[in-house]
């Protein structure tokens, strides 16, 4: 998720550098500025460029040595051996790819659907022993996922959610709810109480006050909450590949990495997927990058 | 129209916080109550229980004759003025104005010309295709509480609605208030903390602090005589002095020698406390008749009137307010002698009103 928004937010001050107005500091200063986030710019982009470029070569100049930069041919084939097998039906690459947007997706809902309301609870109601609920909440995030994928791999097998999406989507549902309460309460509290106050004198109950009035002036950090969910269900891995060992269960993440460790790895077709797979969540992120800046400033720093 | 009865209204949240502790109210059909207290005191939470929109642990609120206390917000008939104006931001003034009465299914006809005869009181016509954002506060604040006029509710209440108005406009909405709640005549409780408003508003002020009601009174009983310690330090500004005296040869004393005239029927043997506002005490030449020496501590130029505190040798030193034409000069020598009438006497230990 980090990843995520990194990507989402950097171009923004890599670009407001830029401009040569700055009156008080002299042109060379500029120069140098504009030289040091080049060569920064340059050396962490690489692995990208360099991906995107494996995906469009052929494979032997994927192998060549030297490296070829640019005087390689353009070809579009891994991108159709993505989604297309040798004998024509769907690959199990774009079966992952679906399973992906089902887990993605749904927890997503999920958590929203949880999350928004009681978020709204806990910012609205005097609630018993409220500091130490929301700290118990955010602290089901303290521990990373690989710490409690064992006892969560067991329990899964004993209640026959193993290998089910319907267990991953409880699993992402279950890590992502926290994040939402988090995160909205803080949208929540800009939001002044006295409009449901008013709401209710004029007739309407509570949660209809809530409904009509609060909720659409919530939208945006929905909207920003959500995106953040779904990015992390979406690139989720460690989950992923313990809890899943089907085909037709199991999300992008581990099927691609699955690519890799035969005996030879067609890495044509391992950038292909990966380019796949990153794109959806770079466009969202680009469609929200105000609210995602939004959201890391008001929702998640405030409390 | 009704009177809003609250009997033995306790308020404690799920976390522990008491915020009511016991409150008694009767309030009279048509008439202006204000509640006035500290941040903290208990005030908009009765306020909000009167709404609806907090429910009491315990106690009973009528409405006229209606037991209201299992009612909705919306089914108590009433109106409210908040703080933060709470206009609709997406709806336009006209439509803002219009919500409760559609809300209610009242027909289209009816609607506007509520809406026309609110917009006319509250001289909001211009502004009527406005949205609020593209109001000023005092004209938000106008909007608010035409909003709460269209209703024709059987009360109003208004919590600290010109807290957040500049000082020209805060007096010009007091009058604009006050006015209109003598012409509907309808039933209005008003919470506020500032004193001013309280004062000049009220047609009696209920002064509550820490949960529980201390006085009840109109504007001059509650400046005249405050009912405990608290009021007398919280009504009026400067405050009253509160000095230390005793009773000795038919004059109260203070330590430093002041006199002051005792009430009748005032308790022996117990340490008693003189609320003496700033007006009834005098500042003379050094050895005036009557008077005890003190030194100005300094003065404060008011415009039309000075505050001098004066160290008259008591632990405190007292303020006195004198008219533009006696000067004296900081540090200088003075004379200190009260004017008025019998004080309110407070006992120390119970801080209440004896006598």
């Amino acid at each position: 998720m980090a990843v995520s928004v990194d990507e989402a937010v950097s171009p923004g001050p890599v670009r407001d550098h830029r401009p040569p107005g700055r009156r008080s500091t002299g042109r060379g200063r500029v120069v140098i500025e504009v030289a040091v986030l080049a060569v920064l710019a340059a050396v962490m982009l690489f692995p990208v460029l360099w991906m995107i470029e494996t995906s469009i070569k052929e494979n032997r100049d994927v192998y060549a040595i030297p490296a070829k930069f640019f005087d390689f041919t353009v070809t579009l084939d891994h991108f159709k051996d993505v989604f297309v097998a040798s004998d024509g039906g769907p690959t199990t690459l774009s079966g992952a790819f679906l399973n992906s947007v089902i887990v993605a997706g749904v927890s997503t809902v999920l958590a929203t659907v949880l999350g928004v309301p009681a978020a709204w609870a806990y910012s609205r109601f005097s609630v018993k022993a409220k500091k130490d609920q929301l700290f118990f909440i955010l602290s089901t995030r303290f521990m990373p996922p690989v710490v409690v994928v064992i006892p969560i791999f067991l329990m899964y097998r004993q209640v026959g959610l193993f290998d089910t999406k319907l267990g991953l989507i409880l699993i992402y549902t279950a890590f992502n709810v926290p994040f939402t309460i988090w995160m909205m309460k803080g949208f929540v509290d800009e939001v002044p109480a006295e409009y449901e106050d008013a709401a209710m004198l004029d007739g309407y109950t509570r949660l209809q006050a809530f409904w009509k009035f609060t909720l659409p002036l919530l939208l945006p950090g929905i909207a920003a909450t959500a995106v953040f969910a779904l990015i992390f269900s979406w690139n989720e891995f460690v989950f992923a590949i313990f809890l899943t060992s089907s085909d037709a269960v199991r999300t992008a993440p581990p099927a691609i990495a699955g690519l890799i460790g035969g005996t030879t790895v067609d890495w044509g077709l391992v950038a292909a997927a990966s380019i796949v797979f990153a794109l959806p969540v770079l466009v969202f992120s680009y469609l929200v990058r105000k609210h995602l800046v939004a959201g890391v400033t008001l929702g998640a720093v405030r409390r | 129209m009704a009177g809003i009865e609250v009997t033995t209204l306790h308020k404690r949240y799920p976390d522990g916080t008491v915020a009511v502790e016991h409150v008694d109210l009767s309030i009279g059909d048509g008439e202006l109550f204000v509640m006035l207290g500290p941040s903290g005191c208990g005030k908009t939470t009765t306020l909000r229980a009167i709404a609806g929109l907090e429910r009491q642990t315990s106690g009973d609120i009528r409405i006229g004759d209606t037991l209201v206390n299992d009612l909705s917000p919306g089914e108590r008939d009433i109106a409210m003025v908040f703080q933060f104006y709470a206009l609709y931001p997406h709806l336009r003034t006209r439509d803002n104005l219009a919500f409760p009465l559609r809300a209610e299914g009242l027909p289209k006809a009816e609607v506007e010309e509520r809406v026309a005869e609110a917009a006319r009181l509250m001289r909001l016509d211009p502004l009527l295709d406005r949205r609020p954002h593209r109001l000023s506060g005092g004209e938000q604040q106008r909007v608010a509480l035409a909003r709460a006029l269209v209703r024709r509710p059987r009360a109003f209440l208004m919590d600290e609605p010109l807290t957040n108005l500049d000082a020209e406009l805060r007096a010009d909405m007091r009058t604009e208030i006050k006015h209109l709640q003598g012409e509907l005549g309808t039933t209005m409780v008003y919470v506020t903390h500032d004193q001013v408003e309280a004062m000049s508003l009220g047609h009696r002020i209920a002064i509550l602090n820490k949960g529980r009601v201390e006085q009840i009174g109109t504007p001059l009983e509650v400046y005249d005589r405050p009912a405990s310690l608290f009021c007398a330090a919280f009504i009026g500004s400067p405050p009253m002095n509160l000095i230390e005296v005793e009773l000795a040869d038919g004059k109260l004393r203070s330590k430093s020698g002041l006199a002051l005239t005792p009430p009748p029927n005032l308790p022996r043997d117990r340490s008693l406390i003189a609320g003496v506002r700033p007006e009834a005490l005098e500042v003379t030449e050094p050895g005036a008749e009557g008077s005890v020496p003190g030194r100005v501590v300094s003065a404060e130029w008011l415009g039309d009137e000075i505050i001098y505190v004066v160290d008259h040798g008591d632990q405190r030193d007292v303020r006195v307010r004198m008219p533009l034409n006696v000067r004296f000069a900081a540090d200088a020598p003075v004379g200190l002698r009260h004017t008025g009438g019998p004080p309110p006497v407070y006992d120390a230990s119970t801080e209440e009103l004896v006598a």
